[in-house]
């Protein structure tokens, strides 16, 4: 079962890495949804065959909505806004990938430092889930657009589903299903946000957001 | 006498994986494709012709090709094959294997630029650029399956690797493999990386180094391609098939199963894809040094 989960963090990390690296907005918003299929995958494969209904339900609920949902109202922001299909980052996507690949350093020794009140099942999950939430954090620095950003914050709730599952088995329903329907909410939110920068300024370039202000120039 | 046999193996059979791959993109082309056997016609063909040199090149430019072929066939002593092991052993001849890989490129690229020629001089700086990234992730590669099997010599490194091994660290071994074939690819100058097809200058790496060199100079060098590719391919093959039968001849027969596949695979790679754009390709290799490192830090202490 640990040869199991390892390889799905593995995957993980690998999307993450894809994050980092693509140059579509699309492939982007792929890799994202991946992951969150992934994590439901991995709640279930962490369970080590003690599966309850609940505890099965619940990352299928949550795959389902990162898998396809979220994506879906994604491509429609991205449709809606007509964007040009390429991300626009700030730094090359060599030096992403390569500040990614600082950022894996920084989470394996940081997993191995770290001091959790469990042990958790894989030794790469807590290293895994980490360098989600940082490349969920430089995706959301590094790129212009506003749905990148969006795209990134994905990611880092991705990683820090994977970090519960590190750290607590046993999540209250209550919370999670808290949880996914905030991101839901998030989303949602972003989307209508990013459409409606989109019609007042024709574009949704964040790099261009901070010449707004009141003053008159 | 038996150690030999994977170098014997090598030195023998290398050109026709080429052949193979040739056959296989003919084939997804709808084409009948050269026979299996071209490349060892070529090379025969080049052989009894003369060599030319141009008046400004040194004795540099003639070194290259025989310094190139002969660090490749040192190489080759180096790696086993199924379950023969190699001619040479030592504790770190991975190490050394690397370096062989790195000399024959270094005398090939001073060979290039000793032309003068501003192509020449081009493509050797390409090959130079996308070696140096190709190297680490090739290192960290075999350091990966070195620090995975505690050993530090390649026979015993891959005769340790078994089914078991793959049953306690497969996401560390596919890592690696993804990692070495994508080396495999780059320092093969096969198409994700550059095209050995076309004869264009400007999107050349590795053919264009090599424009002046003519007769049993280019046979050389056409020659240590094939084995180089031989040998990233067996290494290649000895991760990903590693069933050690009590007969050694039935693992050498897999692994010959195992070259053709590769050989079929690399094919079917190269007519699914585009090249590259060239600045795109530091991207790929960065990614399989990300692959390998990956792969180094999954292996459990």
């Amino acid at each position: 079962m640990n040869q199991l989960v390892d390889a799905v963090l593995v995957l993980l990390i690998l999307t993450g890495f894809l994050l980092l690296g693509s140059s579509r907005l699309a492939a982007c918003i792929r890799a994202v949804a991946i992951q969150g299929l992934l994590l439901g995958f991995l709640a279930i494969a962490i369970q080590d065959g003690q599966l309850t209904v609940v505890g099965t339900l619940l990352p299928l609920v949550s795959a389902t909505v990162k898998g396809f949902l979220l994506p879906w109202l994604l491509f429609r922001a991205m449709r809606e806004a007509d964007t040009v299909r390429e991300v626009e980052p700030f730094i090359s996507y060599n030096l992403s990938i390569m500040i990614g690949a600082v950022g894996l350093a920084l989470s394996l020794w940081l997993g191995q430092h770290l001091r959790l009140p469990s042990q958790p099942e894989s030794s790469v999950l807590v290293p895994a889930a980490l360098f989600t939430i940082l490349a969920g954090l430089i995706v959301t620095v590094s790129r212009r657009k506003a749905i990148t950003q969006v795209v990134g914050y994905l990611a880092l709730e991705n990683g820090i589903y994977a970090f519960g599952a590190a750290v607590a088995l046993e999540m209250p329903i209550l919370v999670e299903l808290g949880i996914l329907l905030d991101v839901l909410v998030g989303v949602f939110v972003m989307g209508i946000a990013i459409f409606h920068i989109n019609r007042q300024f024709d574009h949704i370039d964040t790099g261009r957001l901070t010449s707004l202000t009141d003053r008159v120039r | 006498m038996r150690s030999l046999f994977p170098l014997l193996l090598a030195i023998t059979l290398a050109p026709f994986i080429q052949g193979v791959i040739n056959r296989t993109k003919a084939f997804v082309a709808g084409r009948t494709g050269p026979p299996l056997a071209q490349p060892y016609h070529d090379l025969w063909k080049l052989i009894r012709k003369g060599a030319v040199y141009s008046q400004t090149t040194t004795w540099l430019f003639r070194a290259g090709p025989v310094v190139g072929l002969a660090a490749t066939i040192c190489a080759a002593a180096l790696l086993p094959f199924g379950a023969f092991p190699a001619a040479m052993a030592f504790s770190g001849d991975l190490i050394l294997l690397a370096y062989l890989f790195a000399l024959a490129r270094f005398f090939i690229v001073v060979a290039a630029l000793d032309t003068g020629s501003s192509f020449e001089g081009m493509g050797a700086s390409r090959e130079v650029t996308f070696s140096a990234l190709a190297e680490p992730a090739l290192f960290l590669g075999i350091a990966a399956l070195a620090r995975q099997t505690g050993h530090l010599s390649l026979t015993s490194v891959l005769a340790a690797i078994s089914t078991g091994t793959w049953m306690h660290a497969a996401p560390a071994l596919s890592l690696t493999i993804g990692a070495l074939m994508i080396v495999f690819l780059a320092e093969n100058a096969r198409i994700p990386v550059d095209d050995p097809a076309t004869h264009l200058e400007l999107t050349m790496i590795h053919e264009v180094m090599v424009l002046d060199h003519s007769g049993p100079d280019f046979a050389m060098i056409q020659y240590a391609a094939a084995l180089k590719m031989w040998l990233l391919g067996a290494l290649i093959i000895a991760i990903a098939f590693p069933w050690h039968t009590d007969n050694p001849w039935l693992d050498g027969i897999a692994g010959l199963t195992g070259m053709l596949a590769l050989g079929i695979i690399t094919g079917v790679i190269e007519s699914s894809m585009a090249r590259l754009r060239l600045v795109r390709v530091p991207q790929l290799l960065i990614a399989a040094i990300v692959l390998s490192g990956l792969a180094l830090a999954l292996v459990p202490k």
